[in-house]
């Protein structure tokens, strides 16, 4: 039996010691690393400078009166607040629907479905639809809310739209958090004899409850962020009043962000009004995002659960 | 509570001593505040098997990857004292860790063989070490295969995915791969928990001819296993190094009633 | 009582549930509906095939799809040339070398800059890259395919590198082990066998980067130019599907061809992403069931 060759016992008392590390090979063994951290810098630097640049642009437009006052004059000059209200309103709308829906399928995937060819055709289901584009949704708006539910123009047919497209969003966190319960908990109580149902809402939800409202809040900013999907379902240039029902067409920051950048016929003298408006919502989605993420940050350290 | 030295009987003898291929030279190691290792001291003789063994959780696999320094990957770990191989400290600030591994060669407890084709899962080491041509390489391949065992098996189908083999034919590969990038010293770590009996049977054969070009040190917590394949054996409890020497002195005439008592069966 | 409370909860869960494939079956249905009637004017074959679309023409309008197809083929293909490599690197970087407080920075980092409204993305596009592009290569008008295509780069970007770094953390630890207990170094463990064993999922990864840009709507209105033509050129102006549906809709009159070619467009779009996704979900669980033996 032949083997790989060792080097031979030298005579005893003089053994082969193990060579000092050559400078140069450490230096190729992290050199490969420091390679490849060079693209993540400069994207990590990139989103710093757009965020740099939006807040020094838009802050100087920013005051209680751009925030509280309505546009005038053609849109050179008042604020932005029936935007914001707008905003507010259809997000709103969105979320009274999906946030039931949602936790109601997310607490079927995670306690009740079964590993059966059911199941897998609704988790299919859902993550497709997590993955169409938000022109789709709108299209899909106007085809069932606009005409065929005779809803028209309006801020319900936007906010179903909206709450149709962050459907899947909510139903995937849900039930992420609500698998995250330990069974012991769920063993816990129906072993006092309590009916499933039961079970979830005394001894599960409320646990998962955190890690829900950080996935609603998550849906909640990126609602906020979304055009498309009101584009032809509701959202409209200028009104003159404030919505006065759900059946109204409303304004939207940020359709206004892009009606004043590509539509306003005065384009450079609105600029500034653009930035503060870019700005304004930036920092609305910004800021549920941070919330959602200390929430997730705290849940991560403290469960309690976890030995 | 004193920790005790090996008895003086058991240190090789000056002469010998020298050619200890790995000198353990009061070894401490701390998980965090753990106290894991106690001032331990071993040699470890060349062109031998030395087991390690005792109960679990008592630092055998610790101390076996402070020899080739495998606890560097874990955080929070502290080290004091020396380990001399071939009379160098592998601890000095300036060993060649890599260098270090490709002498100091380990088997894990659990196959782990690359998700690649048997041959290049061989292949692997030597390249990376820039052993020779394609045409060196091959060969090695095939001694290696043949070293551990495995040759007849997978000649035929050395594309084929390592994971297609059975659970003892996955640890030989293992072993064979440690052996492609020509080690002196092979470590195991408990090789054969996870295979049954005849694979294990085969694997402690392996290991028994293996002897007689690498030292090899082998952790078990199986001492029939101990006393089937090593000519020395070092008893660890709880950290502290309990007794070592010959395995057959110290399985008829241990000094120690700890060692007795593992012995009987009492524990572990 | 409390047994028919649990049996009518357990009956709203799973309408709940159902919701999501009746969803996903009534856009597929609507889209298709709809969009079938505009080819009671408008040959299939045209639609399908033709390479001009001119639906405001005073002849005979034109509803070929080529340019749309070249424009969102071609906007999202030079976006993942940049994201892709850029996306791999920085996962790559992220899953073999940061640990602890500066990883989460990072990956929190990445997951907000995710969160940035497409509009707001597109402004910037507008304002800062349009003027960037005119000045550093001489060319009359930033709205273009290079400016466009920036944008979907950096868009994918987060998705690219979120999928992938989850990929190479699902490779056991066990395979480095081994390679370190041969003396490798980190740098070619991490590029000879992480890596390589991650190639199903890192695949989905840039397989939903892909669907993330095709899908991109308002950025792409702002910045690319929209003639739609097929593009030859990075500073020649583009128009995509997305682009398309959106100017368009509000354009044409409800009920007429224009307004069906519309939603067979949407059909066309949703198509392409629902294949694109659901073949990275087959990736994602063949990589993750090829580690669990």
């Amino acid at each position: 039996m032949s083997l790989p060759p060792t080097p031979e016992p030298l005579n005893p008392g003089t053994p082969e010691p193990l060579p000092r590390a050559p400078r140069r090979k450490h230096f190729a063994s992290n050199a490969g690393f420091i390679v490849l951290a060079v693209p993540l810098a400069a994207f990590l630097a990139f989103v710093i400078y757009m965020f740099v640049y939006l807040s020094v642009n838009g802050a100087p437009v920013l005051s209680w009166r751009f925030l509280t006052q309505a546009p005038v004059n053609g849109m050179t000059e008042g604020g932005i607040m029936p935007c914001i209200i707008g905003t507010i309103l259809v997000t709103f709308v969105s979320l009274v629907f999906s946030i039931p829906v949602g936790i109601f399928a997310g607490i079927y995937l995670s306690e009740y479905a079964a590993n059966n060819v059911l199941t897998r055709l609704i988790r299919s289901s859902i993550r497709s639809l997590a993955g169409i584009p938000s022109i789709v949704y709108g299209l899909f708006g106007v085809a069932l809310f606009v005409s065929a539910l005779h809803l028209g123009l309006s801020i319900l047919a936007s906010g179903l739209t909206l709450g149709l497209m962050n459907l899947p969003w909510i139903i995937s966190t849900a039930e992420e958090s609500i698998t995250a319960i330990p069974s012991s908990f769920r063993e816990g109580a129906l072993a006092l004899g309590t009916t499933k149902w039961e079970a979830i809402r005394h001894n599960v939800l409320p646990f998962a409850f955190p890690g829900i409202l950080t996935g609603v809040l998550l849906a909640l900013a990126r609602t906020m962020g979304e055009t498309a999907p009101i584009l032809f379902t509701g959202v409209t240039y200028f009104t003159r009043e404030l919505p006065t029902s759900l059946m109204s067409k409303f304004m939207a920051l940020p359709y206004h962000l892009f009606a004043l950048t590509t539509q306003h016929d005065q384009v450079m003298k609105v600029r500034p009004i653009a930035f503060g408006t870019a700005l304004v919502l930036l920092a609305l989605v910004l800021a549920f995002d941070a919330v959602a993420f200390a929430i997730r940050m705290r849940l991560a350290g403290a469960n309690k659960w976890q030995v | 509570m004193a920790s005790l030295k090996p008895p003086a009987a058991y240190r090789l003898p000056p002469a010998a001593k020298e050619s200890a291929k790995i000198a353990i030279d009061r070894l401490n190691l701390w998980f965090g505040t753990n106290h894991v290792l106690k001032d331990v001291s071993l040699d470890i003789p060349p062109n031998a098997v030395t087991a390690i063994m005792g109960p679990s959780g008592c630092g055998k696999s610790t101390l076996l990857r402070c020899l080739n320094r495998m606890n560097d990957l874990v955080l929070d770990t502290k080290i004091t004292g020396r380990i001399l191989i071939d009379g160098r400290d592998i601890f000095e600030g300036d060993t060649d860790v890599i260098e270090l591994r490709k002498r100091v060669g380990m088997v894990f407890q659990k196959p782990n063989p690359f998700p690649k084709s048997i041959y290049e899962n061989i292949a692997f080491g030597p390249r990376i070490h820039r052993m020779g041509n394609p045409d060196a390489i091959q060969a090695l391949v095939e001694k290696t295969l043949v070293a551990a065992n495995l040759w007849n098996e997978v000649k035929d189908r050395l594309q084929d995915n390592a994971f297609s083999l059975s659970g003892g034919q996955q640890q030989r590969l293992c072993l064979a791969r440690s052996l492609s990038v020509a080690p002196e010293i092979i470590l195991l770590d408990e090789p054969a928990s996870a295979l049954d009996p005849a694979s294990t049977a085969r694997l402690e054969q392996l290991v028994v001819e293996l002897k007689e070009r690498y030292t090899i040190v082998i952790v078990t917590h199986n001492m029939q296993q101990a006393a089937r394949v090593s000519d020395y054996c070092a008893f660890l409890m709880l950290g502290e190094l309990v007794e070592c020497g010959p395995t057959a002195r110290v399985f008829t005439k241990p000094t120690d009633k700890r060692t007795e008592d593992f012995l009987a069966g009492k524990f572990g | 009582m409390r047994r028919t409370a649990d049996r009518v909860a357990h009956g709203v869960f799973l309408a709940a549930a159902l919701l999501g494939v009746i969803v996903l079956l009534g856009i597929l249905v609507f889209l298709f509906a709809y969009g079938v009637k505009a080819f009671k004017e408008i040959p299939v074959f045209r639609f399908l095939f033709g390479t001009v679309w001119n639906p405001d023409a005073y002849g005979t309008k034109q509803f070929g799809l080529i340019p749309l197809l070249w424009g969102s083929f071609l906007t999202t293909l030079i976006a993942l040339m940049i994201a892709v490599p850029f996306g791999i690197a920085s996962a790559l970087f992220i899953a073999e070398r940061l640990k602890g407080k500066v990883r989460v920075v990072v990956k929190t980092m990445v997951e907000l800059f995710a969160g940035f409204p497409s509009v707001v993305l597109g402004f910037f596009g507008l304002v800062v890259l349009a003027p960037l592009i005119t000045h550093v290569f001489h060319v009359s008008s930033g709205l273009n395919l290079l400016n466009v295509s920036l944008l979907l780069a950096f868009m994918s970007l987060p998705t690219i590198i979120s999928v992938s770094d989850d990929a190479l953390r699902v490779v056991p630890h066990s395979y480095r082990e081994a390679a370190y207990a041969l003396g490798a170094t980190p740098w070619t463990t991490a590029l000879r066998i992480i890596l390589p064993s991650a190639k199903s999922g890192i695949l989905a990864a840039c397989m939903l980067g892909f669907g993330r840009a095709v899908g991109e709507t308002m950025a792409v209105l702002m910045v690319a130019g929209n003639a739609p033509i097929m593009t030859k050129s990075l500073f020649e102006p583009v128009r995509t599907i997305t682009s398309t549906i959106a100017i368009e809709l509000g354009e044409s009159s409800f009920g007429s061809a224009h307004f069906y070619s519309l939603f067979a467009l949407g059909a066309v779009l949703f198509l392409i992403t629902l294949g694109t996704n659901l073949l990275a979900e087959t990736l994602i669980k063949r990589e993750k069931r090829s580690f669990m033996l």
